[in-house]
């Protein structure tokens, strides 16, 4: 085979990759959105019921509660994260430490992240056992929180980085205390904080594994912060484990509103960091 | 009057720079133990496991645990072998199918898409990226395992039903692609242009271009991609636990059933939490994991040091 047959085959088999890859990744959205989409639209009331008494062997009612379940527990993990996450990754801007010191951090950042986010499930589990409470809402909140910290604290961590040294030492050069530098560099890295935090919501809605033994897994509407909940992703793994075709039915429902929730926030990212860029020193509409 | 007023605003302009001193000092406290936190979350996860997996392993050795395939924890039997086995085999096969095509899919996005093109597969790219594993499965449920159970097992002569090993690699070798291709982009695009222009300028081909100059010289970023992917595989706890058909038992084939160490916590640890050795040898289980992880993920820092310095430019 001469050189240009190689490049030719070569280009082919890396446009064949891509290929395969996105259409693998129509096919996955596409099949949810339909299947989903048809249990919706013939069954509406799926998504805005509660689950009856006997949710898990009838499939009485619809999933309601996963849907709550879903946005109390994100939320708040959310808020908690965010502002551990961007306590960090200032601190890593190495105004506050010693280069050496804010390198160490970061490695631990990096194993961190890597966890597998059942580990961070088993963790609070045993410190639910070890406060001998019971899984509910609460710890569920702390389990994503945790999830999403080193990620949103990478993404942060990223756009703080590409902030132009110059903004800093501008602020530095007019007196400015680190607090006050601080606010204009998070300001300036704004539109990559803000897809940060959008990023680590969604896949904090996304996850299951932290929440399948911190939530409490259990087929009642939230009644309070120390009582079981479910979420959505919790419920599309046991449903689609049930035998009763309904519940897969709902699993797909379900699917179809966690696809259109992650895809609506990958959007709000891209928009707002649009907005957003305007607060960056050379950026769109400076 | 003059006066008065001159020294008001001093002290009015000393009160303000000691509030703004004082702020400084306060949140240099909040930074700080937000840097210390990181540290803090991981120690305090590693002991908590440690210490929680000291009732089973003051049981039974090390060695014992993890070469006796006999997990029975109602005999109180507690051998990893199997799960072991089964995440190796499910890490491998993935790998071998996921590798390839993540790094020609960033040499694609990197080296051949450009404008419009480039942006559209990038953004198909994150939503990969952003689809809930759990989806994943749900799909897979419906599309590859009656695809492996009634077409590609029965023409290898097998009767397996679907679930198991294979399908669980097919699955998870497209679910981890997102991260390995972004990083593998990122260090592609990182190369400085010249290298390009000049291996195009002594005659070599495009490919040749990329198969001796770039990716040797991005070398470093994809290798540690690899690794982190590895580790990805290695912890992926939701599609195996739909797909692989949880029986812990080491796999005699590519379409049989198996376990691997995170599906064993998961399909073992709500009915045998009340027995305290089980609970502990799950733990042990997840401690496992996060150490090899680590391990991975040291590797991977190693090697991109390591590799830099080796496959310099």
């Amino acid at each position: 085979m001469d050189r240009y047959a190689k490049q030719r085959l070569f280009g082919l088999l890396a446009r064949g990759a891509t290929g395969v890859i996105i259409s693998v990744m129509i096919l996955v959205v596409g099949v949810t959105i339909v299947r989903g989409g048809y249990v919706l639209l013939t069954d509406p009331s799926v998504a805005i019921t509660p689950p009856g008494a006997r949710y898990t062997l009838e499939a009485d009612g619809g999933f309601l509660h996963a849907i709550l379940g879903s946005i109390f527990i994100v939320v708040p993990a959310t808020v908690i994260s965010m502002i551990l996450a961007l306590s960090t990754a200032v601190y890593l801007q190495s105004d506050y430490s010693s280069e050496r010191f804010s390198d160490g951090v970061n490695m631990f950042l990096n194993v961190l992240w890597a966890t597998p986010p059942i580990v961070y499930g088993v963790f609070v589990l045993t410190v639910i056992i070890a406060v001998g409470s019971r899984t509910s809402l609460f710890f569920g909140i702390i389990a994503i929180a945790i999830f999403q910290y080193p990620i949103m604290t990478r993404y942060t961590d990223e756009a703080l980085q590409s902030v132009a040294d110059t903004a800093k030492e501008a602020s530095y050069g007019l007196g400015a205390t680190r607090f006050e530098t601080a606010q204009i560099t998070v300001r300036s890295a704004l539109p990559g904080v803000v897809a940060g935090i959008i990023m680590g919501f969604a896949r904090g809605i996304g996850d299951a594994a932290t929440v399948l033994f911190t939530a409490g897994r259990s087929n009642n509407m939230p009644g309070g912060l120390f009582e079981g909940s479910t979420t959505l992703p919790i419920l599309i793994f046991d449903n689609a484990r049930a035998q009763n075709p309904e519940l897969h039915a709902q699993a797909y429902a379900a699917s179809f509103v966690l696809i259109v929730a992650v895809l609506t926030l990958i959007i709000i990212s891209r928009v707002l960091a649009g907005r957003y860029a305007r607060y960056v020193p050379g950026g769109r509409h400076s | 009057m003059t006066e008065a007023t001159e020294s008001g605003e001093q002290s009015r302009m000393g009160g303000r720079r000691a509030q703004r001193l004082r702020r400084e000092r306060l949140s240099s406290y909040w930074f700080t133990a937000g840097g210390y936190f990181a540290i803090a979350l991981f120690v305090c996860i590693v002991l908590t496991l440690l210490y929680q997996s000291l009732p089973l392993l003051s049981e039974f050795s090390l060695a014992q645990l993890v070469t006796s395939s006999n997990w029975d924890p109602a005999q109180n039997e507690f051998g990893f072998l199997a799960a072991i086995v089964g995440t190796i085999y499910v890490t491998i096969l993935t790998m071998l199918m996921g590798t390839p095509l993540a790094i020609l899919t960033a040499i694609y996005i990197a080296e051949y898409a450009e404008g419009r093109t480039k942006t559209l597969v990038s953004s198909f790219i994150d939503v990969l990226a952003a689809i809930p594993s759990v989806i994943f499965g749900l799909v897979a449920l419906m599309v590859v395992v009656p695809f492996v159970g009634n077409y590609l097992a029965p023409a290898v002569g097998s009767n397996a039903t679907g679930t198991g090993i294979l399908t669980v690699s097919l699955v998870l070798a497209i679910v981890i692609t997102p991260f390995m291709i972004s990083l593998t982009v990122e260090s592609l695009e990182a190369l400085p242009d010249e290298l390009r222009e000049t291996s195009l300028g002594v005659g070599a081909t495009k490919w040749e271009t990329i198969q001796s100059v770039l990716l040797r010289a991005a070398g470093p970023g994809i290798f540690s991609a690899v690794l982190l992917g590895f580790g990805r595989v290695f912890g992926a706890t939701i599609v195996p636990a739909m797909l692989i058909g949880g029986q812990t038992h080491i796999p005699d084939s590519l379409f049989s059933t198996g376990q691997t160490l995170p599906t064993l916590i998961v399909n073992d640890f709500g009915e045998l939490m009340s027995m305290p050795t089980t609970q502990s040898a799950l733990i042990f289980a997840g401690l496992m994991l996060v150490i090899i992880v680590w391990l991975f993920n040291f590797a991977a820092m190693l090697a991109r040091r390591r590799l830099k310095r080796r496959w310099q430019y």
